[in-house]
C-alpha cells in the first residue's frame, strides 16, 4: 500500500517537473540571443566606477570579505596624511623646536638673565602650595616625557636607527611608543586639573593688555603691572588650556583604536596632535628658560613655595601690594614648614 | 630584475574569496587578520564589481614613507616586506595605506595594537631561521620560485601576480580579446586614435 502512493507522489512530481521546465526552456532560449543578451548583461567597468572607487564611496551595496573592515576600496586620504605629515607637520615642526631653542639662547647669551634690581629683603612671601607644586612637578615631568618620545617618534629614526643599530633602535622606539601612550592619559588626566586648580588667578585682567603691549617690560623701562599671575603666565595657561586640550583629546582618539574610530579620523587627529604638540614643546622652552635661568628668583617659588619680597614686588606688584603684610622672615617659613611640613596654611596665596 | 606586482581583472573576479582563504592557509595568517579581502561594489545591481585587494607593493610605498621606525624595506624585486622586531604598532601605515594593507593584532589592552601584519607577496620577511620566518610572516613561495599562492588559486585568474611586464602582456591580450572603448584603462586618451581594443571575437 505504501509502496504505490510513494510511486503516485513520484509520477506526479515528475509530471509537474516536466510543465515547468517547458517554460525555463522557453526563456533559456530567448536568452540565447546575443543581441537581446547585450542588453542585459553586466557593463564593462567604465572610468565612473574608477571615480567611484576612488571618492571613497561605499554606499548600501558595498561588500568587503573581511569581518569587520569599515573600509572603503581606496583610502585617498592616506595620501593627503601623508603629505601634510611628511612635507609640513615634520619639517617645519623641527624648524619651530629647533628655532626657539636657538633665540633662547641668543637671547641668553646677548641679554642674559634677568636679575633683581634691588637687593633682597629676606623676607618670604608664600605663593605656590605644596599640592600646586607636587601637580606642577608631576606635569612637568611627565610633559618632558612626552615631548621627546613624541620627539622620538617623528624624528627619531633619521638620527638613533643609523647611530645604535636596529637591535638598540627597536627597543628605544617601542619603549618610546609605550611611554607615550601609557604616560599621555594621565598627563591628560593632571593637566585638567592643574588647570582647574589656576584657573582663578589666570583670568584676563585689564593691566594684562599692557604688560603685552610693552612686551612683558622688555620694551621701555620700568616694570610692568601684574597681580599674582603676570600677561606671559597667563598666556602660557591658556595656551595649555585650549592647545593642551586638543592635543589631549587628540591623543586619546589616537591612543584607543578600540572604540572603532575610523581611518580619517585618526589621520586628522594625528596632525592635530602633532601640530599642537610641536608647538607646545616649542613654547614650554620659553616657560622652561624664564623659570629656571631666564629670571633670578622664579626657581624658588616652584621648589620652596615661597618667593622674596623683592621679587614679588618686581614682577607681580599689584599681588605684592595686596599680600606684603604676610611677609614672613626666614625663620617663620622654617617654623611654618617644621610644624606643618607644607608650609600650606600661610594666607598669602589666592585660593 | 623583476618587479612584483598584483592585477585584479575586476571583469573576471566572482567574489569566490578562493585568494582570501588560499592567503590564509599558505601563510598561517592568525586570527582577526585577513591579508587579502575582495571587495564588491554595487553588489546586487548591473554593474556589480568585484576586485581582489591585498598589498599592492608600491613603488613609492606610503607606508614606508611614514613609519616611524623605518621597518619597511623593499626587496630587489619590488616586493614591500617589514621587520616585526622593529614594528611599534603605531598604526601610521595603516593611516597611509591606499589599500588598507596593514592590520594589527587587537589582543592587547585598551586596543593597542600589536606587530602589523600584512601580504608579502608570499615572500616571507627578515628571520635568523626558516621557521621563524613561517610563524613571524608565513611562507616564502618566492624563495622557492612559486607565485603567491592567491594568484595561483584563482578559479576566473582574475587575480593575476608576478613580473609588471608578464601581468601587464597577459591582461593586454585580454582586452584585446574581450574589446573594451579605453582598452580597461579609464581615461586612455590614446583609446580611439590606436584602436588599441576591438572585440576580435566579434569581428573575427
Amino acid at each position: 500500500m505504501n509502496l504505490i502512493r510513494s510511486d503516485l507522489w513520484r509520477w506526479l512530481c515528475l509530471a509537474l517537473a516536466l510543465v515547468a521546465s517547458v517554460g525555463f526552456t522557453q526563456l533559456a532560449m530567448a536568452q540565447a540571443d546575443p543581441e537581446r543578451e547585450m542588453t542585459t548583461a553586466a557593463p564593462a567597468i567604465d572610468a565612473d566606477q574608477w571615480r567611484q572607487v576612488r571618492s571613497g564611496e561605499t554606499g548600501a551595496n558595498y561588500r568587503d570579505s573581511r569581518a569587520d573592515s569599515n573600509y572603503n576600496l581606496i583610502n585617498a586620504s592616506g595620501e593627503t596624511w601623508r603629505q601634510l605629515r611628511n612635507r609640513w607637520v615634520s619639517p617645519y615642526g623641527l624648524i619651530v623646536v629647533l628655532g626657539m631653542a636657538g633665540v633662547i639662547t641668543l637671547f641668553y647669551l646677548i641679554i642674559g638673565s634677568k636679575h633683581l634690581d634691588e637687593e633682597r629683603t629676606g623676607k618670604k612671601l608664600f605663593r605656590w602650595s605644596l599640592f600646586i607644586r607636587s601637580l606642577h612637578w608631576t606635569v612637568a615631568s611627565l610633559f618632558i616625557v612626552l615631548a621627546l618620545t613624541g620627539l622620538n617618534l617623528l624624528y627619531g629614526k633619521f638620527v638613533f636607527r643609523t647611530l645604535f643599530g636596529d637591535a638598540f633602535w627597536a627597543s628605544m622606539i617601542s619603549g618610546s611608543k609605550l611611554l607615550h601612550n601609557y604616560l599621555g592619559p594621565i598627563f591628560g588626566i593632571l593637566l585638567v586639573v592643574l588647570l582647574l586648580k589656576l584657573l582663578k588667578d589666570n583670568m584676563p585682567k585689564k593691566h594684562d593688555l599692557e604688560w603685552f603691549k610693552k612686551g612683558g617690560g622688555l620694551i621701555g623701562k620700568g616694570h610692568v603691572d601684574a597681580g599674582f599671575a603676570n600677561g606671559g603666565e597667563k598666556a602660557w595657561y591658556w595656551l595649555l588650556a585650549t592647545v593642551g586640550l586638543l592635543v589631549i583629546a587628540s591623543g586619546f582618539v589616537l591612543d584607543f583604536p578600540n572604540y572603532g574610530q575610523g581611518r580619517d579620523t585618526m589621520q586628522w587627529a594625528n596632525i592635530i596632535h602633532a601640530v599642537g604638540a610641536l608647538g607646545l614643546t616649542a613654547v614650554s622652552l620659553g616657560h622652561i628658560y624664564i623659570g629656571t635661568l631666564g629670571t633670578e628668583g622664579s626657581l624658588e617659588a616652584m621648589t620652596t613655595g615661597y618667593v622674596d619680597e623683592t621679587w614679588a614686588k618686581e614682577h607681580h606688584n599689584l599681588w605684592y601690594d595686596e599680600v606684603k603684610d604676610q611677609a614672613l622672615s626666614e625663620e617663620e617659613v622654617a617654623a611654618q614648614k617644621g610644624t606643618k611640613g607644607t608650609g600650606d596654611t600661610a594666607p598669602s596665596q589666592p585660593s | 630584475m623583476a618587479q612584483m606586482k598584483f592585477m585584479c581583472d575586476a571583469e573576471r573576479c566572482i567574489e569566490c574569496n578562493g585568494c582570501v582563504t588560499a592567503c590564509k592557509n599558505a601563510n598561517d595568517v592568525e586570527w582577526g587578520i585577513q591579508r587579502r579581502r575582495v571587495v564588491t561594489l554595487n553588489d546586487g545591481e548591473a554593474d556589480e564589481m568585484s576586485i581582489s585587494v591585498a598589498c599592492m607593493h608600491c613603488d613609492d610605498a606610503p607606508c614606508m614613507a611614514v613609519c616611524p621606525t623605518d621597518c619597511f624595506y623593499k626587496t630587489d624585486d619590488g616586493i614591500v616586506l617589514h621587520d616585526k622586531d622593529l614594528c611599534i604598532g603605531c598604526g601610521y601605515c595603516l593611516y597611509a595605506c591606499p589599500f588598507g594593507a596593514p592590520q594589527f593584532p587587537q589582543q592587547n589592552a585598551f586596543g593597542e595594537r600589536g606587530k602589523m601584519d600584512k601580504c608579502t607577496f608570499c615572500a616571507g620577511g627578515p628571520a635568523e631561521s626558516k621557521e621563524e620566518e613561517y610563524e613571524k610572516y608565513g611562507a616564502n613561495r618566492i624563495a622557492e620560485g612559486k607565485l603567491p599562492l592567491c594568484a595561483e588559486m584563482c578559479s576566473t585568474k582574475a587575480l593575476l601576480a608576478g613580473d609588471a611586464q608578464e601581468v601587464a602582456d597577459i591582461f593586454r591580450q585580454r582586452v584585446v580579446h574581450r574589446g573594451h572603448e579605453d582598452g580597461a584603462w579609464s581615461n586612455n586618451q590614446r583609446a580611439s586614435a590606436d584602436n588599441l581594443a576591438y572585440d576580435a571575437a566579434r569581428k573575427g
